[in-house]
């Protein structure tokens, strides 16, 4: 018996079945639980296949921050009650079914094709040889600093672009519009007034 | 015997599967040790004898706990969500305990003609795993908080979820200097970077006199406690916060929150949040040794070289533990808007800054070290000049007040 075919059997009746249970599940809580399960048995499929880095980065950047900022909201936002079936975007089913049946041509596709197109048609064992010899992180820094440099930085220039708009937009004006310190002024000098009322 | 092996996948597997079972009973025996410690290092702090009447100096008194809330009533409130409520108290401990994984506890020992390597997992993406396994257990405190379907765990959960989330920015943030200092994300590199003296490390090399005067301090191990000092005190001040622990206790604050997020919890299940937050503890210390204090190095005699390093590294450990026990012992709680200020104003921006003078030094090689100290020198001038001018931090302006509500 392989080790290797036990994790991936594990990952994928994981990713698999809290996927569909995501889909099902009248909590949004649980629905979000769901998906964090599916992405931490995603990354140890990257794992498997020696995509170290990517894994490490999925579990972080996915099912670490992103997920834990999702459950934040919609702890804060009140999830007691039932989402209403009212979609706000009209004809989201049929170009949903569109959507999905273009992704699984493509998956059949890739399938079929075999490995031609992973790891830059370098086919399966690619990344075995890279992670021997420069190792996983080096390569792909270089790869991400010398080749694809632009598009990362424009990436990351975008990520900005949007932190300030949104910044921007969520914080109310002052009166002399200026923007206005809403969190730190108010609840620190809140408590200070209150420590400040004599006994 | 060898059906077993082949069936399980090889001898690789198997030294995998012991190693794992040996690091987590290893684990948890050192968290029953850290938990009755604590216990009678902060009773001797307080001039108080402390646990005393099961085994010898009261050393199983954690074990009498552990029987106790094991047979506890196992309470659950009628408005908490049964399933998130069963699994956020294992998503508080797992993540802690997977953690332990890329901790060297030592150098390797040989069975046979066999090198086994004193480490579960010599990951080439090791820092990266850790920090992946701090973000996984942020889970653990929201979910309680919320699932537990009560005011003061929700206010706990949300405090905690808003302190891990700002800390574990400045935690890995910290960590990029040793990275960019050693080359390497395996904690197996990064050990062994810090092999040898510091003066091996072109300390002066080439300057007549402070060369000598370099060769006099040649005991002195090249830990990156020295050039990248800065970068551990941001790692130890987000590190204690991490694990939610005095003086950033602020989600299990008592006086306000009624114990935040574990208010509901009794039996089997608080007693894993208990235990999670030492296992927390002991990795926290286990990675500041580990990155900052040379790992398992230290002096080998010849007589059971092998046993030397564990030695050192549980000792080295040892002393943290008790930094945070001592710590909890006499700092007082940190204000939440301070908390967040200091997170977010003045750890985050100074590691990033430091981030910039380690990468900008290294580039350049030659006597980096002896730069680096220089740099820190001015890095911490620079933090002294902020912090002064926040009036918040020292105290000495009266800040602005504005009456907002209240009688006037």
């Amino acid at each position: 018996m392989n080790i290797e075919v036990v994790v991936f059997g594990v990952s994928f009746v994981v990713a698999l079945g809290s996927s569909i249970a995501m889909l099902f599940a009248k909590n949004a809580v649980h629905v979000a639980l769901f998906l964090v399960a599916a992405q931490v048995a995603l990354a140890l499929t990257f794992l498997l296949q020696g995509a170290y880095f990517i894994a490490a980065v999925q579990i972080i950047v996915y099912a670490g921050a992103i997920m834990v900022l999702f459950l934040f909201v919609v702890m804060l936002l009140g999830v007691d009650r039932r989402e209403a079936l009212i979609e706000p975007l009209s004809g989201q089913r049929t170009i949903a079914v569109g959507l999905g049946a273009l992704l699984a041509a493509e998956i059949v596709y890739v399938a079929v094709k075999g490995t031609e197109f992973v790891i830059g048609g370098r086919g399966e064992d690619a990344l075995v040889t890279i992670n021997e010899d420069p190792g996983n992180v080096k390569a792909l820094a270089r790869a991400l600093f010398s080749d694809y440099l632009l598009p990362f930085e424009a990436t990351s220039v975008l990520l900005v672009v949007a932190i300030v708009g949104v910044m921007v937009l969520a914080r109310r004006m002052g009166h002399e519009g200026f923007l206005r310190e809403t969190t730190e002024d108010e609840g620190s000098e809140g408590a200070e007034t209150d420590a400040e009322v004599p006994a | 015997m060898n059906a077993i092996v082949d069936f399980l996948g090889g001898d690789i597997v198997v030294t995998a599967i012991v190693k794992t079972v040996v690091a987590f009973a290893a684990l948890l025996l050192t968290t029953l040790i850290v938990v009755w410690a604590e216990r009678k290092v902060i009773a001797d702090m307080q001039a108080r004898i402390g646990p005393n009447r099961w085994g010898p100096y009261g050393i199983l008194q954690t074990l009498a706990d552990g029987i106790k809330l094991f047979f506890k009533e196992d309470f659950r409130p009628r408005t908490a969500d049964k399933w998130t409520f069963a699994l956020a108290p294992v998503l508080a401990m797992v993540p802690s305990l997977l953690a332990f994984a890329i901790v060297p506890i030592g150098d390797h020992i040989t069975i046979g003609d066999r090198r086994i390597d004193l480490i579960v997992a010599d990951l080439n993406i090791g820092i990266l795993y850790f920090l992946a396994m701090g973000s996984i257990g942020v889970y653990g405190v929201v979910l309680a908080g919320w699932a537990s379907g009560s005011k003061y765990p929700l206010l706990g959960g949300i405090r905690a979820s808003a302190q891990m989330i700002s800390y574990e920015i400045a935690l890995g943030l910290s960590l990029v200097p040793v990275v960019l200092a050693a080359g390497s994300l395996s904690t197996v590199d990064i050990v062994a970077a810090q092999a040898g003296s510091v003066s091996n490390v072109s300390f002066f090399n080439g300057v007549p006199v402070l060369e000598q005067i370099a060769e006099l301090f040649s005991f002195v191990p090249n830990w990156y406690i020295w050039s990248q000092w800065p970068a551990f005190f941001i790692f130890l001040i987000a590190g204690i916060a991490e694990t939610n622990r005095a003086p950033f206790d602020l989600p299990e604050a008592e006086t306000e929150l009624i114990a935040g997020f574990h208010t509901e919890y009794s039996g089997i299940r608080f007693a894993l949040f208990f235990l999670g937050e030492y296992v927390h503890v002991v990795i926290i210390s286990a990675m500041a040794v580990t990155l900052f204090f040379g790992g398992w190095g230290g002096p080998k005699p010849d007589f059971l070289p092998w046993i030397w390093p564990i030695g050192w590294f549980v000792f080295k450990t040892g002393l943290f533990v008790y930094l945070f026990v001592w710590l909890r012992a006499t700092m007082p709680r940190l204000r939440y808007d301070r908390l967040m200020w200091l997170g977010w104003k003045r750890l985050i921006p100074a590691s990033l800054v430091w981030i910039m003078v380690t990468a900008v030094v290294n580039t350049e090689g030659v006597s980096r070290n002896a730069r680096l100290v220089v740099f820190g020198i001015l890095f911490v001038i620079v933090l002294f000049w902020l912090g002064k001018g926040d009036p918040r931090l020292t105290g000495a302006v009266t800040p602005q007040r504005r009456r907002v509500h209240g009688p006037s």
